[in-house]
């Protein structure tokens, strides 16, 4: 199982910080899994033009490469302006047409503000869906006082990562069996 | 419709297509050499010809884990090996040639092969040869209008004025050698949307439509949006041929041709392509009212008859040979298609 962590966007520490927290949870309660951790802020990716993913070079295609081939991607964001950032999207634009299909896709959303909570169910998913993931349908929300000096401070928020980790592997564990006995069916 | 070479009181013309794809085949892993490959293309347009196919095409493609990226060359000992089947590109990518230099070789080929040449041009789906050729992938849409119109131009006028932004000027210019009967048929290749269609017959020029999966019903819009585009312009549908492109593959049972050309199309598009083809999809493409000609002959013929009678058009060509399909069940395919295909076609689409 390849799980890639995606930190959406290129400025502020939040959701790296809670990325931070993602990756070790998920190494540490599953060696085997292999992981890759993405943060956008250390890579610098162009605009998409509408080539195929495979035809971008450098860290663009790097990026975009590394999302194809994994099983599960654990997404955080912070929420700008009421929606999720350019570099957020931009990945997406990168991608195929149902470029996520047969992946499981959980997510982790940081931000200022409570008022921001509905964004993800709003924003963030009906792009997930549209490019055909299996969504982990409830997703982590922190906010700023959950946050100091770089480290969280609620444990309810570790506690819920943990919860993040653990539903996005058994859901991509699951998933993976669900589609081999589908396609076992097919008999060719 | 004569103009290209189509007789409307003959049957529904079938053809094949290669992409010239040379990618590894993944049932045995192995990969024959890029010399290997462009010889059995050859052969495979000998064994089409002694089977009573009537077209076959082979498509220039600049990437990794492609052989024909020169494609006319490869075409133009095809003429010479074959005696009466068509030939054509398919497609060949005007944006990033010279149209005067494709003329040339194309009206070559014309001369080699009798008159049996033909056109397709596309854009590509794929953008490297841009970077390859020395073109700005800004002009996407402009290099391919352009250039596919001068080509129009040439293949009418033996002599040309005409000047424009991507090539030096023409200036009573005579682009020779022409071909059999003055002209040859030059088709625009469309992708699946109606979008793309509508500037075909915009155009009143022949229409390629690439269909890979999916309803009928739904590039059956496209082709309607085809001909009611021409209609509006003052071309008439009745004069434009249209056809049709998308997988093929036979074997005596529906589910052996799936077992046999799946690992190939689903490996060969995740190294061509990024993505492998869903199962699922695939599956599904066995239904009638899907586009994929893949199944037992009974199901191809019943396909294609549903196909015909809802499209109307003029050809349908297969690709059966992506991803590294031995040499051994290529040929055992067109055995089932000059035997078991072929003959129920004509009779059905006969006039």
């Amino acid at each position: 199982m390849k799980v890639v962590g995606l930190s959406g966007s290129n400025v502020g520490s939040k959701t790296r910080t809670a990325m931070n927290y993602v990756m070790k949870a998920i190494s540490e309660k599953y060696p085997e899994v292999d992981t890759t951790f993405i943060d956008l802020a250390d890579y610098d990716v162009q605009f998409s033009d509408g080539r195929n993913y495979l035809e971008y070079e450098g860290d663009t295609g790097y990026v975009a490469k590394t999302i194809m081939e994994a099983d599960a991607i654990i997404m955080g964001t912070p929420i700008f302006q009421a929606s999720i950032p350019a570099t957020l999207k931009n990945i997406f634009d990168l991608l195929p047409v149902d470029g996520l299909q047969d992946k499981v896709v959980s997510m982790l959303v940081t931000a200022g503000s409570s008022k921001h909570y509905l964004i993800a169910e709003q924003q963030l998913k009906p792009i997930l869906a549209y490019m055909k993931a299996q969504i982990v349908q409830t997703y982590v929300f922190i906010e700023e006082k959950d946050f100091l000096q770089k480290e969280i401070i609620n444990d309810d928020v570790l506690f819920r990562i943990d919860r993040l980790v653990e539903d996005t592997a058994i859901l991509t564990e699951t998933y993976m069996k669900v589609r081999e006995a589908k396609e076992a069916e097919y008999g060719f | 419709m004569e103009k290209y070479r189509i007789d409307k009181n003959k049957p529904m013309e079938f053809g094949l297509y290669t992409l010239g794809d040379h990618l590894p085949d993944p049932v045995n892993g192995g990969r024959i050499s890029a010399e290997q490959r462009i010889h059995e293309i050859i052969e495979l347009a000998q064994l089409a010809e002694q089977a009573g196919i009537d077209f076959f095409s082979v498509g220039e493609s600049h990437q990794d884990f492609f052989a024909t990226q020169a494609h006319s060359v490869v075409l133009s000992a095809i003429a010479q090996a074959t005696e009466k089947i068509k030939i054509s590109s398919s497609s060949t990518i005007v944006s990033t040639l010279d149209p005067v230099r494709v003329y040339e070789d194309f009206a070559t080929i014309d001369l080699i092969s009798k008159g049996r040449a033909e056109i397709i041009a596309g854009r590509a789906s794929r953008v490297g040869l841009y970077d390859l050729l020395g073109y700005d992938l800004n002009d996407y849409e402009a290099l391919y209008e352009e250039k596919f119109d001068l080509l129009l131009k040439i293949n009418e006028q033996e002599e040309i004025n005409w000047e424009g932004e991507f090539r030096a000027p023409l200036k009573n210019a005579r682009v020779l050698p022409r071909p059999q009967n003055g002209s040859m048929p030059i088709w625009r290749a469309v992708g699946g949307t109606p979008t793309s269609a509508i500037k075909a017959g915009y155009a009143g020029v022949p229409m390629f439509l690439a269909h890979l999966g999916g309803p009928v019903s739904v590039f059956k819009r496209s082709i309607d949006a085809y001909r009611e585009a021409a209609r509006m312009n003052g071309h008439d549908p009745d004069e434009l041929p249209v056809s049709t492109a998308g997988f093929l593959y036979v074997a005596e049972t529906t589910q052996q041709a799936q077992r046999e050309y799946y690992p190939h199309i689903n490996e060969g598009m995740k190294l061509t392509n990024g993505r492998g083809f869903p199962k699922q999809n695939f599956a599904q493409g066995a239904d009638v009212r899907d586009v994929m000609n893949i199944g037992s002959p009974e199901l191809i013929v019943e396909k294609l008859l549903y196909q015909y009678e809802q499209y109307g058009h003029q050809r349908f060509i297969g690709q059966m040979d992506f991803g590294g399909v031995p040499f051994d069940q290529l040929k055992k395919n067109i055995d089932l298609i000059g035997t078991k295909i072929l003959p129920e076609i004509k009779k059905h689409t006969a006039k």
